[in-house]
Parts: structure tokens; sequence; C-alpha cells
């Protein structure tokens, strides 16, 4: 088995799979069940201010998005930050801490946007002997009202003059924990980079409404007849997470900026994504509340499965092995032509790939009368979109055409060489010295 | 159909070669990739799952069908033999209708359980195929332990005390390993030799030793085996069969039903395999189902299951049952042997009906005679050549929860031993807990 140590900012875990700040890490009981079942850390839920915590709503705080057969694919939730004191939560992370030393544990905190604030909590953090720090600018509901979370998360300079008071107070490493409610990550990136930060995380939740109740005419989850947007998490957000995560690690000016990946993180292969992406480490947070602490067994043994089968000895050997190739659009090479191609033996004649095409695409696949599917390379503009409609995995598949070939929709030889947008004759800007 | 079909008599050939193929092919057939990934679909990874909890080996079956649906059978299979280093077999033989799938909270929901059995026979499969042998041995102990008999029992505790770094020897009474795995399991439940490439895999562990012909009893003592040894495990299963008690036992064509399918799994080519133009099978378990099945597949025109009580009463599970009366076997209830009939060679069996008056079984003067050239007895197996040494009851070693004998240094498990259905999942678990033990006593931890 794989040894999955991982060393994230020169803090150790067992593994790379931490638990994200929220109801998983809200408490003592909880976090010690975690570490027994195997996580490698914890962002403990995010702390406030000394004084009277926050009240949380007393009716429902999750809305969800279902599959056909009510897997979870998508929630959505109102909670607040700790609604416990200050008090009690340092004392148990305190315990905890030092109870389990191999294990990372990160203090979150969120308290207003001023220096005493932040300069009251840091040292009684320090005391508890946590590993770092991770500032909660994402909360997307609720704080960000009270302007903090994401009220602070979509001002860039707020995210730097936060985090530079952090780093004078604070010696430990601070991680900033960005909102993807913003139109580009990579300006609050920069700003958390700017004021000294050791790390990035993200996602925090997504804005969101989950459902609406069409009889009481309110969002879900319904307060006494009214609903609120809430903040959306779980597998339906990997893909806009992930995209985040790639824009960091390959900006020029967050380049080799740590980065701790969240969002709808399920399974060893939903982390290990992540990783070569860019990411240092996980958190996950929706996976344990549906699933419940077990599914980090199989985290561990899928990854330790995968890195034993390509030859992986440290998890550091394969973190942003993905980033060089994620580029931009305009760098794609468009000489690179492919075609679909349908193996008869495994169809099951179900004509998806041919709705798809007919109705919505090209018009390249031909159908018989004994429901036989081809491909028409005279109008296949190689979309793909009839490999993702077809029910059958790799039944319908993308041949390359090699150089020389004949591409039969363009009437055009295939080129050897690569050739992308910034060069090509259309292109009313192209850079091209014909 | 061939003529030989309607000969009377018992005689090989009734089939054609390619009939046979098709009838003894694989009771559940193998999950390709796709189908395996939907059915582990289905799972909802149950917390403190009911059917871990009803797995005697309680393999952590959510965890596994994760895995695998996770795209790691590999992992799967590690997590499924980390608590039972037969789920291979396991997985093909195990009535899982009566145990893990009986309690998956998809059959309370909707009758129809996440496929367990199956999702756990592609995992080990995929392992099995990929040659490797995923445990290794701990630093040798030093210390030695007789284990008896190369069955489910044996095979399970000889690998767990390997694992813990102790040296097993196997005295096997037979020339080959796999006890009832090899010689009892239908047919169609293990294909392709399963038993012994098993037996091959679970070796390549190390520190297990095999002496085949070496039956306890057969110049080899108990008292001889605790000198040389530092633990003994007994783990020889039921060696006898119930007789029926009545005149004409001896007769050509009456047979215990153990013996049929042991000859039957033996046969290299089953279109030499002999079998009656009309079988009468009495009992009321997995054998009498299995030897009933299997000689009508093999071409037997009439099969008649007779069971002296109701069909509740059945140890045959429901879905066995039914898979003898999907391929045309009849089952009787109610009626008890009475008479066998025939000169020299079997002609018929005479019953006579029964009724439960007041919680005892009687039999009536009414009942009818079921002509009949093979007739096989499947009314149970008896423990033979255990140690005198040892306390027993209802036929059975006595063993306490972790299958200490009354004799210190001597455990048993298995078929033989007290508690526990005889199965072989609880075979294996039996030895695994018992090899736990011994390591325990061995290493004073006990
Ligand atoms: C016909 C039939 C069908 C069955 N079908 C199923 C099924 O579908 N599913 C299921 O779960 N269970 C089934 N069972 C039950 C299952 O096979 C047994 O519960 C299981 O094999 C018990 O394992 P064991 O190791 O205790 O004994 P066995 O499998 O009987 O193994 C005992 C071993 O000890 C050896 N031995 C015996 N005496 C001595 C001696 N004196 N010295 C040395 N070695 C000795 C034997 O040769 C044998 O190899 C079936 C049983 C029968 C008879
Ligand atoms: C109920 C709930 C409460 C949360 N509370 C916090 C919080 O207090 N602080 C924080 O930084 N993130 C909080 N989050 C966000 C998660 O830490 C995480 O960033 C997000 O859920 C995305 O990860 P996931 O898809 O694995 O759930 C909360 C999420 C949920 C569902
Ligand atoms: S009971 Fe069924 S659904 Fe629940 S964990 Fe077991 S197999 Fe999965």
């Amino acid at each position: 088995m794989a040894d999955l140590t991982t060393d994230f900012l020169g803090i150790k875990s067992p593994n790379p799979f931490w638990l994200a700040s929220a109801p998983p890490t809200d408490k003592e009981y909880n976090v010690r069940r975690a570490f027994e079942a195997g996580w490698g850390g914890v962002v403990w839920k995010t702390l406030g201010s000394e004084g009277p915590p926050v009240v949380n709503v007393n009716g429902p705080r999750y809305g969800a998005i279902h599959g056909a057969d009510r897997r979870l694919l998508g929630l959505n939730n109102i909670e607040l930050i700790t609604d416990r004191s200050l008090e009690t939560n340092l004392e148990e992370m305190t315990r905890v801490k030092k109870d389990y030393p191999d294990h990372a544990l990160i203090a979150s905190i969120m308290v207003p946007c001023e220096e005493a604030a932040w300069k009251a909590i840091l040292p009684r953090v320090m005391e508890t002997g946590c590993d770092g720090i991770e500032l909660n600018f994402g909360c997307p509901h609720g704080m960000a009202e009270r302007g903090m979370g994401s009220a602070v998360g979509q001002v860039p300079e707020y995210i730097q003059m936060v985090t530079e008071w952090c780093k004078k107070y604070y010696d430990k490493p601070v991680i900033v924990k960005l909102t993807p409610n913003i139109t580009d990550v990579r300006f609050p990136a920069r700003a958390a980079k700017a004021g000294g930060a050791d790390a990035v995380s993200l996602i925090n939740t997504i804005n969101s409404i989950t459902s609406v109740n069409l009889d009481a005419m309110s969002p879900e989850p319904m307060i006494d007849g009214k609903g609120t947007h809430g903040g959306y998490c779980g597998p339906a957000v990997k893909p806009i997470a992930m995209n985040m995560v790639a824009e960091i690690a390959r900006d020029a000016e967050t380049r080799g900026l740590p980065i701790s990946g969240i969002g709808g993180i399920t399974t060893w292969r939903d982390a290990a994504e992540f990783m070569v992406l860019g990411a240092g480490n996980v958190q996950v947070c929706t996976a344990a509340m549906t699933y419940g602490f077990k599914i980090v067994q199989e985290m561990i043994s899928g990854m330790s499965q995968w890195m034993d089968e390509q030859g992986y000895t440290s998890t550091s050997d394969f973190i942003g092995k993905a980033v060089p190739n994620v580029t931009d659009w305009q760098y794609l090479n468009l000489n690179h032509i492919t075609k679909a191609r349908i193996d008869q033996d495994a169809c099951i004649k179900c004509g998806r790939c041919y709705a798809a095409c007919e109705d919505t695409s090209h018009q390249a696949i031909s159908m018989t009368e004994d429901r036989v599917f081809d491909v028409k390379d005279d109008e296949c503009v190689a979309c793909n979109l009839c490999v993702n409609v077809c029910p059958v995995e790799n039944c319908i598949t993308m041949e390359v055409l090699q150089p020389g070939a004949m591409d039969e929709r363009t009437g055009k030889v295939v080129e050897a060489d690569y050739a992308n947008w910034t060069t090509h004759p259309n292109n009313p800007s192209s850079t091209a010295a014909e | 159909m061939s003529s030989k079909q309607f000969e009377d008599g018992i005689t090989a050939g009734r089939l054609d070669a390619k009939a046979l193929d098709a009838n003894f092919s694989d009771l559940h057939p193998a999950y390709d990739a796709h189908e395996a990934l939907v059915a582990a679909d289905r799972c909802y990874f149950c917390h403190d799952a009911p059917c871990q909890v009803a797995c005697p080996t309680s393999i952590d079956i959510p965890l596994f069908i994760r895995q695998i649906a996770t795209g790691t059978a590999e992992s799967a299979a590690r997590t499924i033999l980390e608590d039972n280093i037969l789920g291979g077999m396991c997985a093909r033989v195990c009535p899982t209708e009566t145990l893990c799938e009986e309690v998956c909270v998809r059959e309370t929901a909707e009758g129809k359980p996440v496929e367990i059995g199956r999702l756990q026979r592609f995992a080990t499969d995929t392992l099995m195929a990929s040659g490797t042998h995923p445990f290794s041995r701990a630093a040798s102990t030093g210390k030695k332990v007789a284990v008896v008999g190369a069955g489910p029992a044996g095979l399970a505790c000889a690998h767990r005390l390997a694992m813990h770094g102790h040296d097993a020897v196997i005295f096997e009474a037979r020339a080959k390993g796999g006890g009832l795995n090899e010689f009892g399991i239908a047919a169609y439940k293990s294909t392709n030799d399963f038993a012994q490439a098993e037996v091959d895999w679970l070796l390549k562990i190390g520190g297990i030793e095999i002496r085949y012909s070496s039956g306890l009893g057969d110049g080899i003592s108990l008292d001889s085996l605790q000198a040389d040894f530092d633990a003994v495990f007994l783990g020889m299963g039921l060696g006898g069969v119930n007789a029926l008690r009545l005149d004409g036992e001896d007769k050509d064509g009456v047979m215990p039903a153990t013996s049929f399918i042991e000859e039957l799994r033996q046969a290299t080519d089953l279109t030499g395999m002999s079998i009656g133009r009309r079988v009468v099978v009495v009992g009321g378990g997995m054998t009498a189902i299995d030897a009933g099945a299997q000689a009508k597949l093999l071409g037997a025109q009439d099969v008649t299951i007779v069971y002296r009580r109701g069909q509740e009463a059945m140890a045959a599970s429901e879905f066995e049952q039914d898979l003898a009366a999907q391929k045309g076997v009849r089952i009787i209830h109610n009626a008890t042997p009475i008479g066998i009939e025939g000169n020299g060679s079997l002609t018929g069996v005479r019953f006579a009906y029964t009724e439960t008056q007041n919680g005892k079984l009687v039999t009536l003067e009414d009942g009818f005679t079921l002509p009949a050239d093979q007739l096989f007895t499947a009314i149970g197996q008896s423990l033979t050549g255990a140690p005198d040494a040892l306390d027993t009851a209802g036929g059975k070693i006595t063993v306490g929860d972790t299958g200490q004998t009354s004799v210190a240094g001597v455990w048993a498990g298995g078929d033989c031993a007290s508690g526990g259905d005889d199965l072989t999942v609880t075979a294996v678990a039996e030895g695994r807990d018992a090899a736990m033990n011994i390591h325990a006593t061995l290493m004073g931890e006990a």
C-alpha cells in the first residue's frame, strides 16, 4: 500500500484527506471520531469573536438536489458559523490536538473586518496548539449580510488587508478560504498571496436556490413561509471548483501558491483529480455528511491502489501533474482531427446518438430500417455528443485521423503540424506571418 | 433428445456433451465491469449495515461495494478477503438469500436486494485473475500448529495462522484439498475447477504445508499431534452419513447423495457419468436439492425429492427449492420411506404419508410407491473419527466461542464442531476465529 503521508505547508498528516470546516468538524465528539475513522486532518467549524455566539434558524437548514434513485447530488445550506461559545471550542481544540499530535488541526476563523478583532482572537487560537488557521472569506449567506464571509472574499483589497493582519499577529500557516461567488477567482487568490497567505483553499459554497415550493410559493428550505439563498455544495459543484483550482494553479502570479482543494469531493478519484490539478491536499464536507466518516477508508484504499498501479510512492509525485496540460482555448491544436466511430458489436441500438446528432448537432449519424447506426464522416465535426449520450461505455469512441488522411467534411488533408487560433487565417487579430 | 433418455436402469450418456455443458454452466454468471458498476450503484452504504451483521464472517460489505463503485475492485477484494479468505468460494455458494441479501434494506424496500454475492465474486475474481496474493506473513514466531482437514475451516485457520507468523501443517485424509468445496458443492456453483484454483491461491501466502493422504486415526493420533505441535485445530467436517435403516439399503442403485455428488464433482467427462432414468432422493436439505437438481441435469427423466415434513420445515432455502423445481424436479412433502423394492437391483421405493400431531411426526397408513432405479439418501451427515478424548454433544465436538474444545491446546471448527450452521462461510469464520485464539494463546495474550 502506497504511503499517503502528506506535507501541506509543513503540516504533516497521515493522508491528504481533511474534513472541511462545517458540521462534521463542529465539536470534539465529531473530530475525535473522524480521526479514529481515518481522516488525516480537520478544519474546525468556523470560530467567531468572543461574546454571545451567533444563532442559527430553528427550522430546516438544508435543501437538496437528488438523482433518480435519490442519490444526493447537491446540497444547500443556510447554516452560520459555530453557534457555540469561543471558549468551549478553544478548550475542545486544545484537548483534541494534544491527543492527536500527528493529525492536522486547523482553526477556521471569521471575525469582523477590524484589526482589533483579529488581534484579539489570534493569540487565543495560538494557545490551542493547532497547526494553522483558515480565514473564512467564503460563507455566502447570513454572515455576508453582516460584512463578513463572502462580503470580504469579494473585495480583493479586504482579503489582502486581513491576511496581512493575520501574518502580523500569528506565526503559523495562514490559509485563505476563497468564495466562488465572484467573476474571476484569480483576483482574490492574487490578493491573498499579496497579503502573505501561505495557501488558499477553495471553494466555499455557491449562492443558490435549490428548489421552490410551488404550493407555498417560497424557496426551500422554507422557514415560516420564506426562504433565502443558501450555499451550494456536493458532487454538483465539483466541476466549478476544479476549474477554479486549476486557474489559480496556472496563473502566472499565483503559480506555486499551495492550494487545498474543496468542492464535491466524494471518492478517491475526485481527490486525485483535484490534486493533479494542483491541490496539495483536499477537504471534504458533503460526502461525509451524506455517507458518514467511513468513506475515508475507500478514499485511502482507492488512492493507494491507484498510486501503486502508477508507481507513485508519495502524493508529491502527482500533485500538479496535470497543470501544464490546462491551457487556454486559443492554444488548442486545430489540426487535431477526430471522427466518431460506433462499435457495431457493442451497440444496443437505442438510437440516442441518432436523436442527439440529428436533432441538435450536425446530422452526422445515419440510421437504417433495421436500426444500424453509422457515422457520416463528411458531416461529423467530432463534437463528442454521441459519445456522451451513449449508454454503453466505449461503444462510441473518437478516432484520430492521422496526418495525410482526408477529412471528408472539409475536403482537406490532415496536417501534421500543430496550429492554433492565434495563427488561424479566420482570426482577425491573427499573429501569423503568412 | 437422445434415445438414451428413455433407457431404463442406470446408464451414462443420456445427454450429449453440448447439453451437459449448458446444464452445468455457472448458476450465477460473472458480472462484466459495467454490470458490476450498475449493481454497486444500488448500495446505500448503510450505517452499521444489516448485511454485514448477517454475514457470518462480518465482511464490510458496504465498503467493498463502494470500492467497486469507485473503480478499485482489487481494494474491494482485499476488504473481503481480510475477513473471509475463501471470499471467492463464498461468493458462489453462500445462500445469500438467507444471509446478507435477505436483510439488505433494498430487499425490504423493493423486494430486490443489492446482489452482494455476485458483486463479491466480481471483486475476488478480479484480484485472483491478477495472480497476486494480497497478504504477507508476519515475522516468524517459531510456533507450529497442526490442522486436521483441508476443508474451508482448516484452510481458513491455517491461512490466518500463517499470516500471524506461525507455521501450519495440514493433515488431510484425502489426496486433494478443499473439503466439500471440492467434493460436495453443486457443480454449477463452482465451475472451472475453482475450488482447486482457490486452494492454490490461498497457499501463496507461504508457511502452510499440506500433507495429503494423512488422516487423523490413520497412524496419526491426537496425542502424537499434541506432542509434535504447539496447538491442534480439528476441521474434519462430517465424514459419515446417516442411514435410512430399511431392509434393502444395500441394493445396487441405493447410495448416499454425497457419494453421488462426489463422483459427479470428480468426473472429468460428464458424458461418462451414469444416472438412473427414475431417481428418488430422500431428504430436505441442501444435499437433497443438489442431488436432485444435478440428477435431472445429467438427463434423468423423472426426479423426485421426498421429504418427511412440510415445505416450511425444509432446511434448503426457498431459492434452492425453486431452483430444483425450475429444473424439473418434483418435491413431495410429508412422506417417509418405509420399504425398498427390487431383486438385487432397485425397482422402487415405498412411502407412507406423515402428519404432525401435537408437535410429533406420525406415520400414517396411506402411502404410495415410486418406481426408481436409483435412490439417493440425504438425511444428514455424521461425525466420524473424532478423538475419544474430546467431549461431544449432539454428534458434534463441543467447543466454546473461540473454538476451544474440552482438551487444552485443541481447537475445532466447521461442520465437526458445535455452534453455527453447516455452511462454508460459517466454517471459514470458525476456522479464522479459532486461529486468532490459538495465536493469542501461543503468544501469551489470551
Ligand atoms: C452436498 C452438499 C452441498 C453443500 N452446498 C453448500 C452450499 O451451497 N453452500 C454452503 O454454504 N454450504 C454448502 N454445504 C455445506 C458446506 O460444504 C460445509 O458446511 C463446509 O464444507 C464445512 O467445512 P469444513 O471445513 O468444516 O468441512 P469439510 O468441507 O467437510 O472438510 C473437511 C476436510 O477434512 C478432511 N478429513 C475428514 N476426516 C479427516 C481425518 N480423520 N483426518 C484428516 N482429514 C480429514 C476431509 O477429507 C475434508 O477435506 C454443502 C454440503 C454438502 C454435503
Ligand atoms: C452545513 C454547512 C456548513 C458549513 N459551514 C462552513 C463554515 O462554518 N465555515 C467554512 O469555511 N465553510 C463552511 N461550509 C463550507 C464547506 O466547508 C465546504 O467548503 C463546502 O461545503 C464545499 O465542499 P463539499 O462539496 O465537500 O461539501 C459549510 C458547508 C455546509 C454544508
Ligand atoms: S444492506 Fe444493502 S444497501 Fe445496505 S449496505 Fe448492505 S448491501 Fe448496501
